[in-house]
């Protein structure tokens, strides 16, 4: 977006001195204050900013846990016990910072839907997407290298499956696992470099997360429509107050959710085998990952060929980044994609069914439904879409978000808005 | 529109001061837990207290062990120190308070109130200098007490400072003799 | 609610289905009945503990289970804090002392035994695993410090859903409430090996614990009339160390959901606030649609 709907004039002799040296209220204010967002962005668009909330939370309890954690495979365990028990409000942010990794994907997974639903990969936003899945990745390994710390059973099993993943490669498999685990299995060593990574890469994130608000910033949001600002007067709000606003109830309304696990049922997304000490002759009966890797853990088990599996795996989230070239429809937004909307719908099913199935033992009926799901998720994405944008023929789009939003407050209900409404923008009134 | 213009802002400057008002306290009360996580935890404030042996330490001879992770001296002091402890007036000291945490906080730093109740040879005190916290070396100094290495503080025999930069006598825990060989501190 | 409202719904509630369903143990396939649930003071949005069953379930620890089962998380002290049993310091004082504690090096070298303090863990009853296991036919007795949030069932489609709704949380302690009061007799035809015995709620039934308690075994204080307050019963017992087992493992529960019930108060006055001040800035945007 190059015009704002202001522009930053310094106020004081100070701040004119300040500004022609380092342009900080410039940046600020044409990021976060004249910005010109969509007027007709459903709540859909606020995870953006619950996501940033989630990641400042986690970084800040995260920072304070460490000041009370001790990375040895002795300790580990039972310091994260004397966090629950003698720290002064241990035991309230170790709480927050487990649940917090589980709200943090729940978030993620409605961001990535919604940008799936309105097309928010498309051009010109690939860059800002595939930072996105660049975020999403970094983010699964900080949860996962997280959940081996407390060093519980489930800890410790975890690491052994997930590293194990590795020894698939052929020929350089073993050596990268021995050079992984800094021994012959899961060990100290092992644990103190997942400490180490588990505190650099939310660090990475958060430089990862500023370039993709840069890059958001450069092509401007997406909207319900999928039509382009035309007009920033009469398509956009200026993002303070309109969007702060809107942002701070959706995370006050989303921190509501959170509130209800930590403080009611604070092990319900854990595992009970994690308050077992690590025991390395001893495999839990079950061994489940956290739940938001369940998806992929089951594309992992469907294929019965080691190798094939893990490359499975790794391409369900890699056929992601790809997703701007393999959606070859000339319309962003599902409202105006019939059957592109219901196939969205398909592969949200098809994602949570293999989640559940990525938590059922492998055996039976379980196996043959996931090899289906895994099938249909890779089909979505590598066939049904490149397909359907020659063959889909898409309604008529507005003119304008202006136009869009219009029509809707007009309620006439004409040809333009009759689907629309899925995209309404916040109800009047 | 004049009207509505004039009897509006009220309403919402109102509505506005409220939601910032519920914020800022809000914003508050998370802070408080994690600057509180910072205090000594439960488990540290439990460990206060030591129990020592001192019927192996004789006249002229100390000891030093550790209660919250600091030094504590305990001094078998011969009759020479004391004299000479005794001797000095109180009006001489650079600080004349006691510090002794047994003893009101206005005792005066005088020997009595410096060493052990009933037991005078006996002095126990947190071996940590006023000034910076460093370990001051024992049976050193102009003072037959003792001299900090790091900044040259000196104090006397019943551990008073003499000799700035240190500011305030060494200070006395928490403690008793709970048999005539056993101190327990804190 | 709006329809991007119900999608966020929706999809929130298909994610806590996940989590629930990646929480569940699969013992399913050993196909142990799922223990009875039973109603537990500490419960639900408002739970607390009560402190006589505590104290009581701390007895029965003591006299009956703490021969095998260590404690070795918790220490004396934290018997008197507030949230537990809340016995009193000069109580936690006396029943810390009648307690060994290994300590040393003393001034020769040497390490000693040495009444306990109240800032003491519990001893465990055994060096190390090795040696537990060597005094139990080869089974490790587990430390009770977590078990009650160490152990599980599965609750099976759609009951996880419901409990995530419902708060119901306290599987732990039904089954630790089950097994204690799981020994049956083995149906004909069951093969058990010297050394086990068959418990309805033991995943396999096999379990190397022999019946641990039984009716009349621990003496409860009683009514100033003579009465017992409440049954010296299995059943009663099983109850109260449950209870005494799920404060082990979460000292700060109380604590936990007193500020949980704040929090929740606070969230939905800040976020009512906050929509009524969005809809009066949003206001003048919609003034503005209508006007173009």
């Amino acid at each position: 977006m190059s015009s704002g709907h202001s522009t930053y004039v310094p106020k004081s002799a100070f701040m004119k001195w300040f500004e022609s040296r380092l342009p900080l209220g410039g940046l600020i204010h044409s990021s976060f204050i004249a910005y010109p967002v969509p007027r007709n962005l459903n709540y859909l668009w606020t995870f953006g900013g619950i996501l940033s909330f989630m990641l400042v939370a986690q970084i800040v309890t995260g920072v304070v846990l460490v000041m009370h954690y001790t990375p040895h495979v002795t300790l580990a365990f039972n310091s994260v016990e004397h966090i629950m028990r003698d720290v002064n409000y241990g035991w309230l942010i170790r709480y927050l910072h487990s649940n917090g990794a589980s709200m943090f994907f729940i978030a993620v997974y409605i961001h990535m839907f919604r940008g799936m639903y309105y097309g928010s990969y498309k051009a010109p936003r690939e860059v800002l997407w595939i930072l996105g899945v660049i975020i999403f990745l970094l983010m699964m390994a900080t949860a996962f290298m997280g959940y081996v710390l407390p060093w519980g059973q489930m800890s410790f099993w975890g690491a052994t499956v997930i590293t194990n993943l590795f020894s698939a490669l052929p020929f350089v498999g073993e050596p990268i696992v021995t050079w992984l685990w800094g021994g012959f299995s899961v060990d100290n060593p092992t644990l103190n470099r997942f400490f180490s990574l588990h505190y650099l890469l939310p660090f990475m994130i958060a430089g990862v997360v500023g370039l993709h608000v840069w890059a958001l910033h450069v092509v401007g949001q997406n909207n319900p429509t999928g039509v382009e600002i035309k007009d920033v007067r009469k398509d956009t709000v200026p993002f303070t107050p309109y969007a702060t606003i809107k942002d701070g109830f959706g995370i006050v309304c989303f921190m509501l959710l959170f509130a209800w696990f930590v403080f009611y049922q604070p092990n319900y997304m854990g595992h009970a085998d994690n308050y077992i000490p690590a025991n390395p002759l001893v495999t839990p009966a079950h061994i489940v990952p956290e739940w938001y890797f369940l998806p992929f853990y089951a594309i992992l088990r469907s294929i019965p060929d080691k190798l094939g599996g893990v490359l499975a795996m790794f391409g369900a989230i890699a056929v992601l980044a790809f997703l701007p070239w393999l959606d070859t429809s000339k319309v962003r937004s599902a409202v105006y994609r019939p059957i592109y909307r219901q196939l969205f719908w398909v592969l949200v099913l098809v994602s949570i069914g293999l989640g559940y199935l990525g938590a059922m033992p492998p055996e039976g009926g379980y196996v043959i439904a996931s090899r289906l799901l895994t099938a249909y998720y890779f089909i979505h994405f590598l066939v049904l879409l490149p397909l359907l944008g020659l063959i889909e023929k898409p309604k008529a789009l507005p003119n304008s978000i202006a136009d869009a939003v219009l029509t809707k407050h007009a309620g006439a209900g004409g040809a333009v808005v009759a689907q629309g409404a899925v995209s309404a923008p916040n109800t009047k009134g | 529109m004049a009207e509505i213009a004039s009897s509006e802002p009220t309403r919402r400057d109102f509505l506005y001061i409220a939601t910032g008002a519920v914020g800022a306290v809000g914003l508050a009360s998370v802070a408080w837990p994690f600057i509180s996580q910072m205090n000594p935890d439960a488990s540290t404030l439990a460990l206060s207290t030591v129990e020592v042996d001192v019927g192996q330490v004789a006249e002229g001879q100390s000891i030093t062990v550790k209660w919250r992770g600091k030094p504590v001296f305990i001094r078998h002091r011969t009759p020479k120190e004391i004299d000479e402890a005794k001797s000095v007036p109180v009006a001489q000291l650079i600080d004349r308070d006691a510090r002794n945490a047994n003893l009101a906080s206005d005792a005066e730093a005088t020997d009595v109130n410096r060493s052990a109740p009933g037991k005078e040879a006996w002095l126990i005190m947190v071996g940590i200098c006023t000034h910076l916290g460093c370990v001051p070396l024992g049976e050193q100094g102009n003072y037959d007490g003792w001299f900090c290495p790091c900044h040259g503080s000196q104090y006397d025999s019943a551990g008073r400072v003499r000799v700035g930069p240190a500011p305030e006598n060494m200070h006395i825990p928490v403690y008793s003799f709970i048999s005539d060989t056993t101190v327990r501190i804190g | 609610m709006s329809k991007p409202g119900l999608l966020i719904a929706g999809v929130v509630a298909a994610m806590v289905a996940l989590a629930g369903a990646a929480s569940v143990p699969a013992h399913a396939a050993e196909g142990a009945p799922k223990p009875p649930r039973e109603s537990w003071s500490f419960s639900g949005p408002f739970g607390t503990y009560d402190r006589a069953q505590l104290q009581r379930g701390f007895k029965v620890y003591r006299e009956v289970c703490s021969s095998c089962h260590g404690l070795g998380l918790v220490a004396f002290r934290n018997l008197a804090e507030p949230g537990g049993p809340e016995f009193s310091e000069a109580q936690v004082k006396a029943l810390a002392a009648t307690y060994q504690i290994h300590d040393g090096p003393n001034d020769a070298g040497d390490m000693f035994d040495r009444p306990g303090r109240p800032a003491d863990r519990f001893p465990l009853p055994f060096p190390n695993e090795q040696a537990a296991r060597a005094s139990n036919g080869g089974a490790f007795p587990p430390d009770f410090s977590l078990l009650a949030k160490a152990r599980t069932f599965e609750r099976g489609f759609p009951w996880f859903l419901i409990d995530a709704v419902t708060q119901y949380q306290e599987q732990g302690p039904d089954y630790i409430h089950g097994i204690i009061n799981g020994y049956v007799p083995a149906p004909a035809g069951f093969e058990l090996q010297p050394g086990q015995h068959y418990n309805e709620y033991f995943p396999g039934h096999r379990i190397a614990m022999p019946k641990p308690i039984n009716d009349g075994q621990v003496e409860y204080p009683k009514l100033p009339n003579g009465q017992p307050q409440v049954p010296e019963t299995v059943d009663q017992y099983s109850r109260d160390v449950t209870a005494f087992m799920m404060w082990a493992a979460e000292p700060h529960l109380e604590a936990r959901k007193q500020m949980g019930f704040k929090v929740m108060v606070f969230l939905i006055v800040f976020a009512g606030l906050l929509y009524f001040t969005k809809k009066k800035i949003w206001a003048k945007a919609h003034d503005e649609e209508a006007k173009a």
